[in-house]
C-alpha cells in the first residue's frame, strides 16, 4: 500500500461527506415537490411531460398500485429496447453498419439495462450502433436510476407517514428524479469529461497508419454523454467493451475521481434524505456511517492483498514498489490510474451496484478479488445504487432492529413504527433471495457442462468466476470477472433471470413494506427502543451485514477465492 | 392495468426523446464547439497525417522506438480489453516469465523488469507507461539512434506527468508523445 493510495481514498471520503447534505437537501425539495433552484427552467417541461403522459402527478397511489405501475413500465421498456437492438441495422447513425443483436444477446442486454445491471455479455465497439447506444442504453441509464430512486423515496415516506394509505405517484416520482436531479447533473459531468478527453462525436471510426507505419484504427462516438449517466445512476455499462479502462472514457485520473465520486453521491445523499424526511437527521448519518464503513474496509483489505507480491512470478519481475515503479500488480490494470486507485475504483463500483471498471477485476489476487464479489454478495450496501443501496440496506435495517428487539425480548421498533411479522418476513424474503438465487444458479453452473463452457481460468479461479458471474446480475452490479464468456445460451438466459428476480424480488418487498409501515401509528420510543442515531446501532448493523453474508457465502468462497489463495502462496499454478 | 401500460409507453418515447436524442445532441454540440480536440479523440498530427491519438497507445517495433505495454489484443483499437487471466493461471506466469527474460536480453539488463512492461494492460490501449519502464528502455534506444544517454533520460523527464493535484493517479509517461519527441531529435 501506498501513502498516495490512501490519500485517494481518505479525501474522497472528506469530499463525499461534504456533498452529502446540500445534496440530501435538494433530492428532499424534489421528491417533496417543492420549488428548487431549477423549476423555473423545468416546470413547465415537467407539467408537458405530464399532459403527454396523461399522468396526474397529484394522485397518489397504494403501494400495490406503485409495484405495478413499476413493473409494467419495466416490461415496456425491455420490449421496446429489445426490438431497437434487433433492428438497429435498419436505425439510423449506425455509421460503422453494424448488424442486429441476435436474440439471446439482445434479451440479455435488454433486461441487463432495465434492470439498472449492465452487465454487458457484447463489446461496445463492434456491436452497438450509436443510435442503440442513445435512445436505446442510455434511455435505460436515466429511466432505471430514476425507478430506483423512485422506490427508496416510497419507502422512506412509507417510514415517515403515519395511518396512510398511499405512497406516492410512481411517473411523478420517475419524472421528477429525471427532470430536476439526474439531467442536470449528467448534462454537467457529460461535458467536463467531453473537455478532459472522454469523445463525444458521431464520426466513423477513424483508420490510419501509426508512427512506424502500421494499420490502426481509433474507435468513435458519443461516449461523454453516456458515460456521465451510466456512473451518475450506478447503471455502469460502459460504451466500450474496457469500459472506464478505456482511456476514451477514463482519460485521466482526474476522470476516475469524478466519475467514482459521480456513482456513489446519489446513494450517500440518500440517506441523509432518510434523514430528513423522517426527521431524524442523525439516523441517516449512522446509516453513512455504516456504509463508510463497509466500503472503507473493502478498500483496505483488497488494497492489502493486491499489493502483495505474486509469489509464482521469477525474480526478473520487479514487483517491489519504487518511486516511478509501480509495483508488481500490473495485469488487468492501467499506468495512469495507479495500483491504489484502481483497487478504489474496483471496490467502489462493486460496493454501489455501479459495476464500470477501470481495471479488470479477474486479474487481481485472489483476495483482493474476493472483496469484489463479497461486496455483491453483501448486496452492494456500501453505498449501493441509486435508490437500490437505500432500499437494500433498509431490509437489513429491519433484520437488525429485529434481531436487537430478540435480544431484550421487546417488540423492535423503528423510528417509531413496530416492526412486526410481516415487514420482518418480507426483509428476510428479500435477503434469501438473493443468496438463493447466486448460490443455486452458481451451483448450476459449476455442475452443468454449458455452465462450466464459458470458464476462461483453470482451478479454484474458474468458481470464482462462475460466481462473479451470478452475484454481478443479481445485485443488479454489472461488472464481471470478464474472462468468462457469458455470451452463450445458458448464461444470457440465467443471468437474465437474476436480474430480473434480482431487482423485482428486492422491489416489491420493499414496497410492501413501505405499504405496511405507512399504515401504522408513530408511538414514541421506549427504553427498550434500539437508539437509531447512535454508534451502537451502526455498529450492529455492520455486524448484520456482514453476519449475512458470512452465514450464506463463507462456504462457497471457501473454496474459491480463498484456496486459489492458499495455493498460490504453496506454489501452485493451475 | 391498462391504463398504466399505456401512460408506460408514452412515458418511455417521451423520455427517448429527451435523455436519447436531445440531451446526447446537445452535448455532442456544446462539446464540438468547446472542446472539439477533445471531442474527437485528441488525435495527432505528423506532417499533415494523423498519427495516432495522445490517448490511444499503439504498437511500436525495433530498438529505436519506446515501447508501450503488452496489449492482450494487439492494439486493436475496436477489441479493448485485458488479457483476463487469473494470478495462478500457469499460461500468464509463462507470458510474464517470457516477456521479462525477453526484455533482459534486448537491452542487455539484469536489474528486474518493471512489471508495467510484462504484465497487460486493463483496456489493451494503455498509451503510458511508468518513469521505471522508460528508463529501463533508455539505453537500448540511445543506443539505436546515436544520441547521448543523457539526452534520452532528459526527454523521459521532460514527457513524465506526476500526480493530479500531487496525489491522484501515478507519475506515466507517454509512448506516443515520447517518441515523436526522438523524432525531432534528429
Amino acid at each position: 500500500m501506498s501513502v498516495y493510495g490512501v490519500a485517494q481514498f481518505l479525501f474522497f471520503l472528506v469530499v463525499l461527506a461534504a456533498i452529502t447534505p446540500p445534496l440530501g437537501r435538494y433530492i428532499t425539495a424534489i421528491y417533496e415537490g417543492r420549488r428548487t433552484f431549477l423549476s423555473p427552467l423545468l416546470s413547465p417541461l415537467e407539467h408537458g411531460l405530464y399532459r403527454m403522459t396523461g399522468v396526474n402527478p397529484e394522485r397518489e397511489s397504494n403501494w400495490k398500485q406503485y409495484a405495478l405501475a413499476l413493473i409494467g413500465f419495466s416490461l415496456v421498456k425491455t420490449l421496446i429496447l429489445y426490438a431497437l437492438l434487433r433492428l438497429q441495422y435498419w436505425l439510423p447513425l449506425n455509421p460503422n453498419h453494424l448488424p442486429g443483436v441476435p436474440p439471446s444477446l439482445a434479451m440479455n442486454t435488454a433486461v441487463s439495462f432495465v434492470t439498472n445491471t449492465n452487465w454487458q455479455n457484447y463489446a461496445g465497439e463492434t456491436t452497438l450502433s450509436y443510435f442503440s447506444q442513445m435512445a436505446g442504453l442510455t434511455v435505460q441509464n436515466f429511466l432505471s436510476a430514476a425507478a430506483g430512486i423512485a422506490v427508496a423515496v416510497a419507502l422512506i415516506r412509507g417510514i415517515a407517514r403515519r395511518q396512510a394509505e398511499t405512497i406516492g405517484n410512481f411517473w411523478a416520482d420517475l419524472t421528477r428524479g429525471t427532470l430536476y436531479l439526474l439531467l442536470p447533473l449528467a448534462f454537467g459531468l457529460a461535458l467536463f469529461y467531453a473537455g478532459s478527453g472522454v469523445i463525444q462525436n458521431f464520426k466513423p471510426n477513424l483508420h490510419y497508419a501509426t508512427v512506424t507505419g502500421q494499420k490502426a484504427v481509433l474507435p468513435m462516438g458519443p461516449v461523454a454523454s453516456q458515460y456521465a449517466i451510466e456512473n451518475l445512476g450506478t447503471n455502469g455499462g460502459g460504451f466500450f467493451n474496457a469500459n472506464s479502462a478505456h482511456p476514451y472514457e477514463g482519460p485521466t485520473p482526474l476522470v476516475g475521481f469524478i466519475c467514482v465520486l459521480s456513482f456513489v453521491a446519489i446513494g450517500a445523499a440518500m440517506t441523509h434524505v432518510l434523514g430528513r424526511m423522517t426527521g431524524h437527521v442523525a439516523h441517516g448519518w449512522a446509516v453513512w456511517g455504516a456504509m463508510a464503513f463497509l466500503l472503507a474496509a473493502g478498500f483496505f483489505v483488497a488494497y492489502h492483498f493486491d499489493a502483495q507480491p505474486n509469489p509464482l512470478l521469477p525474480a526478473a519481475v520487479a514487483q517491489a514498489r519504487a518511486p516511478g515503479n509501480p509495483g508488481g500488480a500490473m495485469e488487468g490494470k492501467e499506468v495512469r490510474f495507479s495500483l491504489g486507485g484502481s483497487d478504489w475504483f474496483a471496490v467502489a463500483t462493486t460496493s454501489t451496484s455501479c459495476g464500470d471498471v477501470n481495471s479488470m477485476h479477474d486479474s487481481f489476487a485472489p483476495l483482493a478479488g474476493m472483496v469484489l464479489l463479497l461486496n455483491m454478495m453483501l448486496g452492494c450496501v456500501g453505498f449501493g445504487g441509486v435508490g437500490a443501496g437505500l432500499y437494500g440496506m433498509m431490509m437489513l435495517i429491519l433484520i437488525t432492529v429485529f434481531i436487537a428487539g430478540l435480544m431484550i425480548g421487546r417488540t423492535p421498533e423503528y423510528l417509531g413504527k413496530k416492526i412486526e411479522a410481516r415487514e420482518v418476513k418480507m426483509a428476510m424474503l428479500g435477503v434469501l433471495a438473493m443468496s438463493t438465487l447466486i448460490l443455486v444458479f452458481s451451483a448450476l453452473g459449476a455442475a452443468t457442462p454449458a455452465g462450466r463452457a464459458g470458464v476462461y481460468n483453470p482451478g479454484p479461479h474458474g468458481l470464482t468466476e462462475i460466481l462473479y458471474a451470478f452475484a454481478s446480475p443479481t445485485a443488479n452490479n454489472g461488472s464481471a470477472f470478464a474472462g468468462l464468456n457469458g455470451n452463450t445460451r445458458f448464461y444470457n438466459w440465467t443471468q437474465a433471470i437474476c436480474m430480473l428476480f434480482g431487482r423485482f424480488l428486492m422491489i416489491i418487498p420493499v414496497l410492501a413494506i413501505a405499504g405496511s409501515l405507512a399504515r401504522k401509528k408513530i408511538c414514541p420510543p421506549s427504553a427498550g427502543t434500539l437508539a437509531p442515531q447512535t454508534p451502537l446501532f451502526a455498529a450492529m448493523l455492520v455486524g448484520v451485514v456482514l453476519l449475512v453474508g458470512a452465514l450464506n457465502f463463507f462456504p462457497a468462497l471457501t473454496i474459491a477465492p480463498i484456496l486459489e489463495h492458499l495455493l498460490l502462496h504453496a506454489g501452485r499454478a493451475f | 392495468m391498462k391504463e398504466q401500460l399505456w401512460i408506460a409507453l408514452k412515458m418511455t418515447l417521451v423520455m427517448t426523446v429527451l435523455t436519447g436524442l436531445i440531451y446526447p445532441l446537445a452535448v455532442t454540440g456544446v462539446a464540438q464547439v468547446f472542446f472539439p480536440k477533445a471531442a474527437n479523440g485528441s488525435r495527432l498530427r505528423r506532417g499533415g497525417e494523423w498519427v495516432g491519438s495522445r490517448l490511444i497507445g499503439q504498437s511500436w517495433k525495433g530498438p529505436e522506438w519506446f515501447h508501450g505495454r503488452p496489449s492482450a489484443h494487439n492494439y486493436n483499437g475496436l477489441a479493448s480489453g485485458g488479457s483476463n487471466y487469473g494470478p495462478s493461471n500457469q499460461q500468464w506466469v509463462a507470458a510474464v516469465t517470457r516477456r521479462a527474460g525477453r526484455w533482459r536480453r534486448v537491452t542487455g539488463q539484469t536489474r528486474p523488469v518493471p512489471a508495467d512492461l510484462v504484465e497487460a494492460s486493463a483496456s489493451g490501449l494503455d498509451p503510458d507507461i511508468s518513469p521505471a519502464a522508460a528508463a529501463y528502455q533508455a539505453a537500448r534506444v540511445a543506443r539505436a539512434r546515436h544520441l547521448p544517454l543523457a539526452r534520452v533520460q532528459a526527454l523521459i523527464r521532460r514527457f513524465t506527468r506526476g500526480r493530479t493535484f500531487g496525489f491522484l493517479g501515478a507519475p506515466r509517461v507517454n509512448v506516443l508523445e515520447l517518441n515523436l519527441a526522438l523524432l525531432r531529435q534528429r
